[in-house]
């Protein structure tokens, strides 16, 4: 019952924003935007409450994200593939998405992402554990694709201390 | 089955992503709560179609609130309504003591001003629930003390 409360929502919130910008592209920026500001407050519910330690290195965090992190929070685990050879890069393979339980795109949507809230909370999730990651779709069930696949690539360890944007 | 603080947090964002485009001149200016009222309509709309999918053809008007103070409080919110006060002339208040999207900010009178931005998805929620049950409602909140508030639902008579 609780999931269609928020793909309900999430679909309500999706509504508003094509209402509110004219095009999709800045659909989709506030959409990432408001999944990083959920992503950088999301994590410290998580480590609270999976008991995960620190990852030795991305695969794990790879792991930890699709195992725990889906499954906790989405009910759902995707599979983990298409690595890139040099370790940094990789895809979630999300078989169905439940952000998109009762959603058809309109043709004249062709360019929204969606779920592009997801990206955004990735990416700020892993912000705050000091991950710079590159988060995208690739694949979309929304746009005739067969499976939805996120594609996250490691850019760099953050050493500074001080969170992206507070000086 | 999605998590709940992943409602929550969701939820939070909604009113600050709207009121900050509304700040930058996104959006048009003062109409957040309208949005979010709308927003919370459709989400009523859908939801109180599927809880209602399995259960007896509701008696009257009172049967309906009632409904909405237990099932349909306690799978969004995880809590019943404290108490439902009616005049029987088509005015009822729903109180809750411990209102879910109002625990996290802290108790008392300090950001009081900020409670009604969390209250309007609630109202629209409400609102549309009872227009998909056929009773055409205005529902607004009021908060003294968080996190108590209460939703006062005038029923539109057609």
């Amino acid at each position: 019952m609780n999931s269609e409360l928020f793909t309900l929502t999430y679909g309500a919130l999706v509504t508003q924003l094509c209402k509110d910008y004219e095009n999709d592209d800045d659909v989709n920026k506030q959409l990432d935007k408001m999944g990083y500001n959920i992503g950088v407050r999301l994590i410290e519910d998580f480590l609270a409450r999976s008991n995960v330690g620190r990852c030795h290195d991305f695969r794990e965090t790879a792991d930890v994200i699709a195992k725990i992190a889906f499954k906790m929070y989405l009910g759902i685990t995707p599979s983990i593939t298409n690595w890139s050879p040099g370790g940094d890069e990789f895809s979630l393979i999300l078989e169905n998405n439940p952000l998109v339980d009762f959603v058809e795109l309109p043709d004249n949507h062709s360019t929204l992402i969606y779920s592009n809230l997801l990206c955004g909370v990735l990416r700020g999730a892993l912000e705050m554990v000091q991950m710079a990651v590159d988060v995208k779709f690739v694949q979309d069930t929304l746009k005739g694709d067969s499976v939805t696949e996120i594609r996250m690539k490691f850019i760099r360890r953050i050493e500074d201390n001080l969170p992206a944007g507070e000086e | 089955m999605a998590d709940e603080a992943l409602f929550l947090l969701l939820h939070s964002e909604m009113v600050a992503g709207l009121y900050r485009a509304a700040e930058q001149g996104e959006g048009e200016n003062g109409r957040c709560t309208t949005k979010l009222e709308s927003m919370g309509f459709r989400v009523g709309q859908g939801l109180i179609e599927r809880f209602t999918k399995d259960t007896a053809r509701f008696k009257d008007e009172l049967d309906i609130m009632k409904f909405i103070c237990k099932d349909f409080w306690t799978t969004v919110f995880k809590k019943q309504i404290d108490n439902l006060r009616t005049n029987h002339q088509g005015i009822y208040v729903l109180q809750d003591n411990k209102f879910r999207l109002l625990t996290q900010m802290s108790a008392g009178k300090q950001y009081l001003e900020h409670a009604p931005k969390y209250l309007a998805f609630t109202c629209g929620l409400i609102r549309g629930g009872l227009s998909n049950l056929g009773i055409k409602s205005i529902v607004t909140a009021e908060v003294s003390s968080m996190p108590a508030c209460k939703f006062q639902v005038m029923i539109q008579k057609i």
